[in-house]
């Protein structure tokens, strides 16, 4: 049992954390309003977390001025990726296994 | 630790979101049935009472006004009913991959048209809006890729027998927009 969810990542032990790798690992950017309506999330909430996956080297931030508005928008990184589909394999191993 | 459904659970919504954030999935089947009709409509006007080329491009024009509002219009209430955006991402990558070579194609049809060559005008239009539902078909309903195949074949054998643009108008903007829009209606609903 140990081997099986050696694999699970610690860092994506939430399903709003999960959400948005799952965005973020099939387009090339994303920015935060779009990602929250995707979502269904508060500011706060999805702040939270995005600021959490930045901090594990997971995801990276981009901001920029778009019409002088601010708009920041997020990327994974080959990291993220990697530890990403790494997290859903032991997933769907765990799945099939139990 | 999850439980096994939890963790199901989990995987069945990031499948999800994988692909809604990657596919607009809201364009209305009912919309499609209505280009069709317009798209006949304006054939039988053209057929009936039309003999000059002007007039006969601003029906075109009027149809494509029609269908196109119709279509916006139908998909964004279809989106509110199943509670997501319009706007989005992804739907802005799809009019842009859709538009590209659609306004390609329109601004050929009117050089053609300015400069007298007229057998090519509906042919020309019919393989660019092909083309373009092929391109947009990555980030909506797969489907569209037939459609625009159906679209672009109709085209070539319009190119080939110039006489018959009237018929290759009804089938190709009326009658496959028709079928199509009945057969993601039914398997999508409205």
């Amino acid at each position: 049992m140990k081997d099986l969810i050696a694999h699970l990542n610690k860092v994506f032990e939430s399903r709003v954390r999960l959400g948005i790798m799952s965005v973020l690992t099939v387009n090339q950017t994303y920015d935060f309003k779009s990602l929250k309506e995707t979502l269904d999330l508060t500011d706060g909430n999805l702040a939270s977390h995005l600021k959490a996956l930045e901090k594990e080297g997971m995801i990276a931030v981009e901001k920029q001025f778009i019409d002088r508005k601010p708009n920041t928008s997020y990327r994974a990184t080959e990291k993220g990726r990697a530890a990403f589909s790494e997290h859903i394999s032991a997933l769907e191993n765990l799945i099939r296994d139990t | 630790m999850k439980t096994e459904s939890n963790t199901q659970e989990d995987i069945k919504a990031i499948r999800k979101l994988m692909e809604e954030s990657t596919r607009f999935l809201s364009l209305s089947g009912l919309s499609g049935v209505i280009a069709g009709g317009t798209a006949l409509a304006g054939a039988l006007l053209a057929w009936l009472f039309i003999d000059d080329t002007w007039s006969l491009a601003g029906v075109a024009a009027i149809v494509l006004v029609i269908s196109l509002t119709f279509a916006c219009f139908l998909s964004i209430k279809k989106a509110k009913r199943q509670k997501k955006h319009f706007w989005t991402p992804v739907s802005r990558k799809m009019l842009l991959n859709l538009f590209i070579p659609l306004a390609t194609g329109g601004a050929l049809a009117i050089i053609f048209l300015l400069q007298g060559n007229l057998q090519l005008v509906v042919p020309v239009f019919l393989i660019f809006y092909g083309l373009a539902l092929i391109n947009a078909s990555k980030f909506t309903l797969g489907e569209i890729f037939y459609l625009g195949l159906l679209e672009i074949a109709t085209g070539l054998l319009v190119t080939l027998f110039p006489d018959l643009w009237l018929i290759g108008w009804s089938v190709g903007f009326g009658v496959l927009h028709i079928v199509y829009g009945l057969l993601m209606y039914g398997k999508y609903g409205k």
